[in-house]
């Protein structure tokens, strides 16, 4: 392996740029047509800026060396539970029923999506710093403290979606972390019992939670209430057919019936628009997406640079499966956008800084 | 920095994430089989439902079934009524249009921030009530923002309106919108959110039947969800209409007999248990609940001292005072103790160290005179006899310490002590002279005016007790009725045999109450006419030290109560009054005698058989009016003979003929009347005698159910 002292933008992964730009483009589109005839016709055009931004933001985190991010790591986290506790206080922002934003100047943010990507640091950096090994309970329980912490603090806001997000973070560093088949089956278990506990114990979900949760499976028995966003999102699928009915043409997703059709469920106003072959086009990129990154896992030069990577992995995987169930129906509606092309500020930038890390993960893959 | 350097270099399994490599493989094959079935194979399917879609269902609200008194009369009816709703959905900045939104509803501004954020954890499609009863301005207001205030939308519906001053408000209750604990409470499963529920009396118990299935309208909308055009509809079933067992007419004569007192009324038939009036003071408009109550009023209401929410009649636990004395004269007669005990009342008794106070000297007094006068000493010295343990079973039987089952929610059960009870709640043994304060329905003995209708009127009847109700039962479903006794359980129906002598010596103890003599307690409540029968009791609830500490400036007079019966045996009617820091017993004798009084005329009056009234002196009463001219007036002022004047004696409701004119002088008025131009007293009077017709009292001819 050749070393090299200095970086260079032919390493850069162009291929990965332009699948994710071409996302990004569907994304556009998709959300100039779901939001045409609303008050919100501007988000396509402000989605572009949020693209825009996203990709000099991705270009400038590939520039910084990843150790040194990882080395940050901890003050990021410092800052970021700061700014999760801030939420909660009346410096909070206030809208669509929870606390979730902090406003700076003229935007709001959404510090949630960021601690994500500081989570992936965190986890990448704990389980590197274990160095691979099999991991003791005692090392367990640290990384559950780690993730945990952030996740009592956003479900306070009440955010159960990106609450739910960060799970998958933790999931990846354990099982790439060095769990062993044994631990792996406790915590299972564990989990399991615990979740079938708060089911049960109808003190941790309310009756109209649980509906929600459950309605997915048959929503015909709740059309008015919790079931009607998910029958109203599968007659918008599955009215699509084999090729759609044209950008800006479905009677869903302009009729007001597909609700958030800009958001959450975009997916469901492009399947209805663009149809099956436009559903699995962007399920196609996703998949490529994914699988160029795990390859740049692979051929990172050191532990750290692989977890990162395969962190941000977990995380869209979570999305996208989460999302895209939701919308086809089998999953339950839980209110996490699908990365890249959901509109919102937040969330691409967060994708985007993600995505330059991991660049910068390969980008230093001959450098040592 | 921690140092990294030791792990440069290894790398992960390269089988680890093969797994998940093919996990995320198998993860979009997963969603594209899913796409595959709802875009490829079931796309018919969807597409006919897509093509519904533009079909909108809007609801259409079913009216309460209405409230009706035992004689059809209405109680509770629906108006007509707008309200407002917001979909968070339709628009974007309804936190920014909230101070326009209150502005122009005339709503509180932090008020309606607040409901809002009761609903933040709702989709934003649920349409959040915020305000009720809009008027026609507020609907012009909304109408003329439609474009600003999407997120307004209107909704005919109707709405309760209740009889006003809070008449009969306890027993009937009232309606409000669910609540976010109730939605959680497993009774109220099937409601939404914004829906609204009987929240207490005959409004909560009934909900499932007063509130009907609602409807909905089918639109045709545009793409913009604008009405284009109308499909169907699905009419909404109203709720179904009650008769309550109540009479209006005494429930009115109980409010008004009570009056401003604090307390509570229950007349009750004890033969079937229907409850013929319930009224507890201080009470509540209802009305208040109907539209969404103001916080100012809520909170009035739950931190009034005298809880105006609390149904007393069913709810308030007090001691039974004296009136505990005829459940002792019934136990002591049937031990066969009481008939045997003369004894001779100086003024109290103390055989266990303590002296227990009688209110007089009453001399020698037996079970014939004992309640007439409610002689403690007697009650003390039979209970002594009894023992805490048999007073405890008799108690028992006829229902004290127990729920009667009534059918209104929250009644409270009372208390009945016994040794057990003692020694598992305190911890220690029964003193003997505590049996001396149960026995004169002090100590820790509590009853609720209902409780105590139920069971004077059943030792009345012959120990017939029955299960208390406010609504008729015959017009419920089979299995509501069922589920009712059920979910209301209490001491119900029961026959607690009496022997005759018993029977006859208590009811005629009862009956000497209210006759007036030496030492009965409620001489000046005798009713002429009326066979009444009754129970005088006084009751304190702490001593006077102790009330003064704690009642701060509040009245410390002791709980008065009064049960009577009327006819003394097999009664048709009990009443319980219970007037709480009230002064003398017989006060809450006058009380119930002017309950039965409004009874007892009622059902003569039906039966057209008032007793022949002392013929009262004719009332003279002067009067002007005016006739059409008289075509053959000679008067020069024919135009101002119109007017006329003069005097008439009324009587009974009915006029009588015109005095004649030898009494003019005497009535100023007349007199100055002359003085008009062209009024000529007493002109015509022939006229007037004939002109009213004759005034019968209505005869009531509805048959009376008895289930």
């Amino acid at each position: 392996m050749p070393l090299r002292r200095f970086l260079s933008f032919r390493d850069f992964d162009w291929w990965l740029l332009l699948l994710v730009l071409m996302l990004c483009t569907v994304s556009v589109v998709e959300v100039h047509s779901a939001t045409l005839h609303t008050r919100f016709s501007s988000f396509g055009t402000r989605q572009i800026f949020w693209v825009a931004a996203g990709v000099v933001g991705m270009f400038a985190f590939a520039k910084i060396d990843y150790h040194r991010v990882i080395d940050w790591a901890p003050w990021a986290y410092g800052a970021g539970l700061l700014a999760l506790v801030a939420v909660l206080s009346p410096l909070g922002h206030k809208a669509l029923g929870g606390r979730r934003w902090i406003r700076l100047g003229p935007v709001l943010v959404q510090p949630s999506e960021y601690v994500k990507l500081v989570l992936v640091l965190m986890v990448a950096r704990y389980f590197a710093n274990l160095g691979g090994r099999n991991v003791t309970w005692k090392e367990i329980f640290k990384a559950f403290a780690l993730v945990g912490l952030p996740m009592l603090l956003v479900l306070k806001q009440p955010d159960l979606g990106t609450t739910l997000t960060y799970m998958p973070i933790l999931v990846a560093g354990l099982f790439l972390g060095g769990l062993n088949l044994r631990q792996g089956l406790i915590l299972l278990l564990c989990g399991a019992v615990l979740a079938g506990g708060v089911w049960s114990s109808g003190r941790f979900l309310k009756p109209y939670q649980k509906a929600r949760l459950t309605s997915f499976v048959n929503p015909q028995n709740d059309p008015r209430g919790a079931g009607y966003q998910v029958l109203q999102s599968e007659i918008a699928v599955g009215s699509g057919g084999i090729w759609g009915k044209g950008s800006e043409k479905g009677t869903q997703t302009q009729g007001y019936f597909l609700p958030i059709p800009y958001t959450d469920f975009i997916f469901a106003a492009l399947s209805e628009e663009h149809g099956f072959i436009g559903a699995i086009f962007v399920l196609l990129l996703y998949f490529l997406i994914l699988m160029r990154l795990i390859q740049n896992a692979q051929t990172a030069s050191d532990l750290p640079g692989s977890l990162i990577i395969m962190g941000i992995v977990a995380v869209l995987t979570f999305q996208i499966a989460v999302n895209v169930g939701m919308v086809i129906g089998l999953m339950p509606v839980t209110g996490i956008p699908l990365p890249l092309l959901s509109y919102g500020g937040s969330s691409v930038l967060f994708t985007f800084l993600a995505l330059g890390v991991a660049m910068n993960v390969r980008m230093r893959r001959f450098v040592n | 920095m921690v140092p990294l350097g030791g792990n440069r270099g290894e790398k992960l399994s390269t089988f680890k994430l093969a797994v998940v490599q093919y996990g995320i493989l198998f993860m979009m094959l997963g969603l594209a089989a899913g796409l595959w079935r709802l875009q490829v194979l079931d796309v018919d399917n969807y597409r006919q439902l897509a093509q519904e879609n533009r079909i909108r269902k809007e609801p259409i609200l079913a009216p309460r079934g209405k409230l009706f008194d035992r004689d059809n009369r209405l109680v509770v009816d629906n108006y007509p009524s707008v309200t407002c709703f917001l979909v968070r959905e339709q628009s974007r900045h309804v936190d920014a249009d909230l101070p326009l939104i209150a502005k122009g509803l005339d709503l509180d501004f932090e008020q309606l921030r607040a409901t809002l954020y009761r609903y933040r954890h709702e989709p934003g499609y649920q349409p959040i009530p915020i305000k009720q009863d809009v008027t026609a301005d507020e609907q012009a207001f909304i109408a003329a923002h439609r474009n600003e205030l999407p997120e307004l939308e209107t909704i005919d519906e109707e709405r309760r309106l209740y009889p006003r001053d809070g008449f009969a408000s306890h027993l009937i209750g009232y309606v409000g919108e669910v609540s976010e604990e109730d939605l959680n409470n497993p009774r109220f499963a099937y409601y939404q959110p914004g829906d609204v529920v009987g929240k207490a009396g005959v409004e909560e118990t009934y909900d499932e039947l007063l509130r009907g299935q609602d409807g909905s309208r089918e639109v045709v909308v545009d793409s913009h969800g604008r009405e284009a055009g109308f499909l169907g509809i699905e009419h909404a079933i109203p709720g179904q209409d009650l008769r309550l067992t109540i009479d209006n007419d005494l429930q009115q004569a109980a409010e008004l007999a009570l009056g401003d007192r604090e307390g509570a009324i229950v007349a009750m038939d004890p033969r079937n248990g229907e409850i013929l009036a319930m009224v507890s003071h201080p009470s509540f408009d209802p009305n208040d609940f109907a539209v969404k109550i103001n916080r100012t009023e809520w909170n009035r209401l739950v931190t009034d001292p005298e809880h105006p929410l609390m149904n007393k009649a069913i709810q308030a636990q007090l001691a039974p005072g004296s009136t505990f004395k005829i459940l002792m004269a019934v136990a002591g007669l049937q031990e066969g103790i009481a008939q045997n005990m003369h004894i001779v009342c100086s003024g109290g008794w103390g055989p266990y160290g303590y002296y227990h106070h009688c209110d007089e000297k009453h001399g020698a007094v037996d079970i014939h005179n004992a309640i007439p006068y409610s002689c403690d000493t007697f009650f003390y010295m039979l209970g002594d006899k009894l023992g805490i343990d048999r007073i405890a079973k008799y108690a028992k039987e006829f229902g004290y310490g127990q729920k009667t089952g009534i059918d209104l929610p929250g009644e409270q059960p009372g208390l009945m002590p016994s040794q057990q009870w003692v020694i598992r709640n305190f911890h220690h043994r029964w003193y003997p002279d505590e049996t001396l304060d149960v026995s004169i329905g002090q100590g820790a003995v509590e009853a609720t005016p209902l409780q105590l209708a139920r069971i004077i009127g059943g030792i009345a009847s012959d120990g017939h007790l029955v299960r208390p109700h406010v609504v008729f039962p015959d017009q419920l479903p089979e299995d509501f009725r069922k589920s009712l006794l059920d979910s209301f359980p209490g001491s119900g129906d029961a026959y607690v045999p009496i022997d005759p002598d018993t029977w006859q010596t208590v009811t005629d103890g009862m009956a000497d109450v209210t006759e007036p003599g030496l030492y009965h307690t409620a001489g000046s409540a005798h009713l002429e006419g009326i066979d009444f029968a009754g129970k005088t009791g006084t009751a304190q609830q702490m001593s006077h030290a102790a009330l003064e500490k704690t009642n701060k400036g509040r009245s410390t007079n002791p709980n008065v109560w009064f049960v009577g019966v009327t006819p003394r045996r097999n009664p048709e009617l009990v009443v319980v009054v219970l007037w709480q820091h009230g002064e003398f017993s017989y006060y809450a004798a006058r009380i119930a005698a002017k309950v039965v009084t409004a009874y007892v005329d009622k059902k003569r009056r039906e039966a057209g058989n008032l007793p022949p009234q002392k013929a009262a002196a004719p009332v003279e009463v002067g009067a002007i009016w005016s006739a059409p001219p008289v075509p053959d007036a000679k008067s020069a002022e024919a135009g101002q003979g119109q007017i006329q004047g003069g005097h008439f004696f009324v009587e009974n409701g009915q006029m009588m003929a015109a005095k004649k004119a030898p009494a003019q002088a005497s009535y100023q008025p007349a007199n100055r009347l002359a003085r008009l131009p062209g009024v000529h007293p007493s002109s015509r009077p022939d006229e007037i005698s004939a002109a009213p017709p004759e005034r019968r009292p209505r005869l009531k001819s509805q048959p009376r159910k008895d289930p």
